[in-house]
């Protein structure tokens, strides 16, 4: 129980930076998002839409990332996701964050590993 | 392909969002179950597991909502909706209220005049029954009355006021306080001021913290203190021009020399009328001290915190046993009573007052009968506009609350010209009331009154919208769009007919209450009061302080006074009294049978005592029965003799001739009958009949005993009959009155039939208010009737048509019209009448020789509504006997 929390908070914590790290390129749609995240974790991170689209609809709303609908012939609308200004500088501030813990965390565990 | 929307709405659903918002996310989120269904079967999955699997990521086991929940805005669910659509219906209101300008100018009219006068009774009510005095903590305020088994309420004799302030423990401390008129002197005109003996403790006690200087300190309520006066400050700013050097200044009041102390606020609320306030030990020494004189005092408290009423008056009465067996002679018989100081002031009006309430209830009720007429009127012809509504998907209750929207709206318009109506209304009301109305001065219209107007036109526009927001709601869209422009519902016509019966039956009781008014002053007037009221004059008057020194020169003083005012034209006869009948101020004293002493207090009885010179019969022209009146020979050397009235006389000597008899009276001892004259209702001509000491006793001034001459000397009456009209001659009496020292005033210029006229002003405020209240209902109970005939006469128009084709006569159709009027008008006539049998009781006491429910009123009320209700009806009546059958016809 304990050990599964946590699992999720990680996962909270990290997923915001996952997520705008995959719009910083192109627009994206929430299949599309949730497809990367397990193809390019190789399967190790896996969001099911029930939390994808919550957390995409926070970020919408702190501004970071608009969502806009965009119709292709043929097909269904679909909503495309794509990073704002503001998201872009929360990006870089975010991955220096996680560098800086990363590093940290890794001095120490390999402190102790020596 | 499973349909993904309808599965995902449903795990939305209990986030309420916004419409719009809801139909994004379900797109949004089936794009994503089907694309991972097709990835699912693209695997290998069956169709059922897929779309198990799908939907289970999607939103299972409501993560979906509790994750959303946090996000998006979930208004709470009522309230977002029910805001969202107040708005609307909001602007929707607005917009119908403005199309129809001619309906909502008349419905509000008539919600103002109701809500209007509504609010300004209350403003009366609230300023003087429902608000706290403007005092510290004044729910501990106090007034201590005696009692005895004659009296449930009497003025204080000061020995035992010292007595109960010494003993007492439930009071923080006691104040004795008599009203008096001032003579003031030496800064030119002679003036006379109202003005107050208090105890120095009466400032503390109020908590009144002077404008300027200070109260009165202890060692200044001694008899034997210099005297000092504390002023009020409508005194000061008016009469001394706000002196700011006033403090120390000496005013000559009543020949005494009072040096100025203090000043007291602007917004004192005691004794209002009072200018000056001088310590109360200062009154009279020989009068104050006797313990069996009861000079007109009244007497304060302030209960220490944590005393109850019960446990004080429980005290008190205590005290006054022990007093009563100390002193027999003055106490036996007597007891103690504790009121709340508000209550003692407010008691007498309060139930004119709820009177007013209930009827001004009545007034709104009707003119909400009224609109609710109107409305249910133009939601007939609104049906179609319902039944498209309803046709379209509006729930009833939306429609529901559309229309209470609406009505609420337009009370609330109506009561935003009903506080102005209210603001003139009050004032009017004012002028209406009795000078005695306690309080006026803070009748204002407050929060409260605000807060009240707010809730009744709230509560009056939900009242009045009900029936024809239900009636709007059951509109069925197929009847009505089938049916046409010329809707009509029988249902809607039986709801009016009960809204007409209703204002009928309403109106009869506030026209009965008024009719009881009535006829109650009419009898009044018509009493005869002891004495011939018409062109008498009556007016206050002092003496020089000049003469007041001795008695021998204060009886000269007057002899002459009353020869120059003889001598003016037009003067029939002139006296002197202590006592004016109706006028307020009695003067009672104890007497017992024999010649012997003073016996126990409960065994003596009390009566009207009039101190009076020998014109005073001549000028009331009070029939004398027996033996004879004062004359001039009649000086204090003489045996004192004394003249009764006939209710005295059989009282002490029935069947048998008084005159010359003798019989004892308190402080002058054994006095002889010289006359016996008519009973003259000093007490009021409703109230002397029932009052408990009827007995009269006039007695001589000249042979008042020098001791109580000064007493006497201040605050008497000169009564004067008159040829020509009473008030042509108050000039010349002012210049004769003032003397050779031209010091002496005369006020309070009062004609007998204004005091007459004074003393059922009560009353004649409540009738006047009942009347206009009545005739208000009484219009508006037939505008009601005669719209709904009129209304109904339209609906007939296609069934009178045929009627008359078929040969009907004109008597025929007017007959037919009227019957169904008048069947209305005598449901409401006859629920009306019983209501009023029974409410009337109510107002009992306000009634003077006629019973509540009067059989002879009532029938005149409801011979006088259905008289209205048939001329309301006749007139549609009329117009439907002109209906031609063939244009009737054609119609259809």
């Amino acid at each position: 129980m304990e050990d599964r929390s946590i699992d999720r908070e990680w996962k909270k914590g990290s997923a915001e930076m996952l997520l705008l790290s995959l719009l910083e390129a192109l627009p994206r749609h929430g299949y599309e998002l949730g497809k990367l995240i397990e193809q390019r974790s190789q399967g190790a991170l896996r969001f099911h839409a029930a939390s994808l689209y919550p957390l995409l609809y926070r970020l919408e709303k702190r501004g970071w990332i608009q969502g806009r609908w965009v119709e292709k012939s043929g097909q269904r609308r679909r909503r495309y996701y794509r990073l704002t200004a503001q998201g872009r500088k929360v990006l870089a501030s975010q991955r220096r964050g996680w560098q800086t813990f990363v590093e940290a965390i890794n001095r120490i565990t390999g402190v102790e590993n020596a | 392909m499973p349909d993904w929307n309808e599965q995902i709405r449903k795990q939305l659903r209990i986030l309420n969002l916004k419409i719009a918002r809801e139909a994004e996310i379900v797109e949004e989120l089936a794009q994503h179950a089907e694309d991972r269904y097709r990835e699912l079967r693209g695997g290998g999955a069956t169709e059922t597991e897929a779309r198990r699997i799908a939907l289970e990521e999607t939103g299972g086991h409501e993560l979906l909502a509790r994750e959303l929940r946090a996000i998006e805005r979930t208004v709470a669910p009522d309230r977002g909706r029910f805001l969202a659509g107040l708005a609307q219906d909001l602007r929707y209101g607005f917009r119908t209220l403005r199309k129809n300008a001619a309906f909502t100018a008349v419905a509000m009219l008539a919600l103002a005049l109701g809500i209007g006068a509504n609010t300004a009774i209350f403003s009366v009510v609230n300023g003087v029954l429902l608000q706290p005095l403007a005092y510290p903590d004044p729910g501990r305020l106090m007034m201590i009355f005696e009692t005895t088994s004659e009296r449930s309420q009497m003025s204080v004799a000061y020995p035992n006021f010292l007595d109960w302030r010494r003993e007492s423990r439930s009071f923080t401390d006691m104040a004795a306080t008599r009203s008096d008129d001032f003579n003031f002197t030496g800064t030119g005109e002679p003036e006379h001021l109202s003005g107050e003996y208090v105890s120095a403790s009466l400032f503390p006690i109020l908590g009144v913290t002077p404008f300027m200087g200070r109260g009165f300190l202890p060692q200044e309520d001694r008899h034997d203190a210099a005297c000092a006066v504390v002023i009020g400050y409508g005194f000061w700013k008016q009469r001394l021009g706000a002196d700011p050097n006033i403090l120390g200044k000496v005013l000559t009041l009543n020949a005494m020399s009072c040096a100025v102390v203090g000043v007291l606020p602007p917004d004192l609320r005691f004794r209002e009328r009072a200018q000056v306030y001088v310590p109360i030990e200062q009154y009279d020494a020989g009068l104050l001290r006797e313990r069996e004189s009861h000079p007109g005092l009244s007497v304060f408290g302030r209960l220490k915190p944590g005393v109850t009423i019960k446990a004080a008056q429980a005290e008190i009465a205590s005290i006054s046993s022990v007093l009563a067996r100390e002193y027999p002679v003055t106490n036996a018989g007597h007891s103690a009573k504790v009121v709340r100081m508000k209550d003692d002031m407010v008691a007498y009006i309060r139930p004119t007052l709820l009177l007013l309430v209930g009827a001004v209830g009545f007034v709104l009720i009707i003119a909400c009968a009224n609109v609710a007429n109107l409305l249910l009127a133009r939601s007939t012809a609104r049906k179609r506009e319902f039944a498209i509504r309803t046709a379209l998907g509006a729930e009833r209750g939306r429609i529901v609350r559309q229309l209470l929207t609406e009505s609420v709206l337009l009370s609330l318009g109506a009561a935003a010209i009903g506080l102005l109506l209210a603001r003139w209304g009050t004032r009017l009301v004012l002028a209406a009331a009795p000078d005695s109305l306690p309080r006026s001065a803070e009748i204002v219209i407050d929060p409260y009154v605000l807060l009240f107007t707010l809730a009744v036109s709230i509560v009056t526009g939900i009242l009045f919208g009900l029936a024809p927001a239900f009636h709007g709601a059951n509109a069925n869209p197929q009847e009505s769009l089938k049916e046409g422009a010329r809707g009509a519902g029988g249902g809607r016509h039986r709801v009016e007919s009960v809204f007409v019966a209703v204002e009928i039956g309403l109106a009869v009781i506030l026209l009965a209450g008024a009719g009881l008014m009535m006829q109650s002053v009419w009898r009044l007037l018509r009493v005869d009061p002891g004495f011939d009221t018409r062109n008498i004059l009556t007016m206050g008057t002092a003496l020089s302080p000049k003469v007041m020194a001795s008695p021998p020169a204060i009886r000269l003083a007057f002899e002459q006074m009353l020869g120059r005012v003889a001598a003016i034209p037009g003067v029939q006869s002139v006296a002197l009294t202590n006592m004016v009948p109706l006028a307020g101020g009695y003067n009672e004293i104890f007497f017992w049978r024999g010649t012997g002493p003073q016996p126990p207090q409960d065994q003596t009885m009390s009566a009207m005592f009039s101190i009076v010179t020998p014109d005073y019969l001549r000028a009331m022209q009070i029939p004398l029965q027996r033996g004879r009146f004062f004359t001039d020979r009649d000086k204090l050397a003489a045996p004192p003799i004394v003249v009764i009235d006939d209710v005295l006389a059989r009282h002490l000597f029935p069947g048998q001739d008084p005159v010359g008899r003798q019989f004892s009276v308190m402080v002058l001892g054994t006095v002889r009958i010289v006359g016996v004259t008519g009973h003259v209702k000093y007490w009021g001509l409703d109230s002397d009949d029932k009052a408990k000491i009827r007995d009269q006793i006039y007695f001589p001034l000249l042979q008042v005993p020098d001791r109580f001459m000064s007493g006497a000397a201040v605050g008497q009456t000169l009564l004067l009959r008159t040829g020509p009209e009473p008030l042509s001659i108050v000039s010349a009496v002012r210049a004769q009155v003032a003397g050779p020292t031209q010091d002496q005033p005369i006020y309070a210029v009062r004609t007998m039939e204004q005091i007459m006229s004074g003393s059922l002003a009560e009353r004649r405020f409540a009738m006047l208010v009942l009347m206009v209240f009545a005739a208000t209902a009484m219009l508006l109970a037939a505008v009601g009737i005669y719209g709904v005939m009129s209304y109904a006469v339209t609906r007939r128009t296609h069934e009178l048509g045929i009627r008359v084709a078929l040969g009907a006569s004109r008597r025929e159709i007017v007959g037919l019209v009227l019957r169904q009027g008048m069947r209305l008008a005598a449901m409401g006539l006859a629920g009306g009448l019983v209501a009023a049998w029974g409410l009337t009781r109510l107002m009992a006491g306000l009634l003077y020789g006629v019973r509540p429910a009067d059989p002879a009123t009532l029938a005149a009320v409801a011979s006088l509504l259905a008289g209205i209700a048939l001329l309301a009806c006749y007139i549609p009546a009329r117009r439907a006997t002109a209906v031609d059958p063939v244009v009737a016809l054609r119609c259809e």
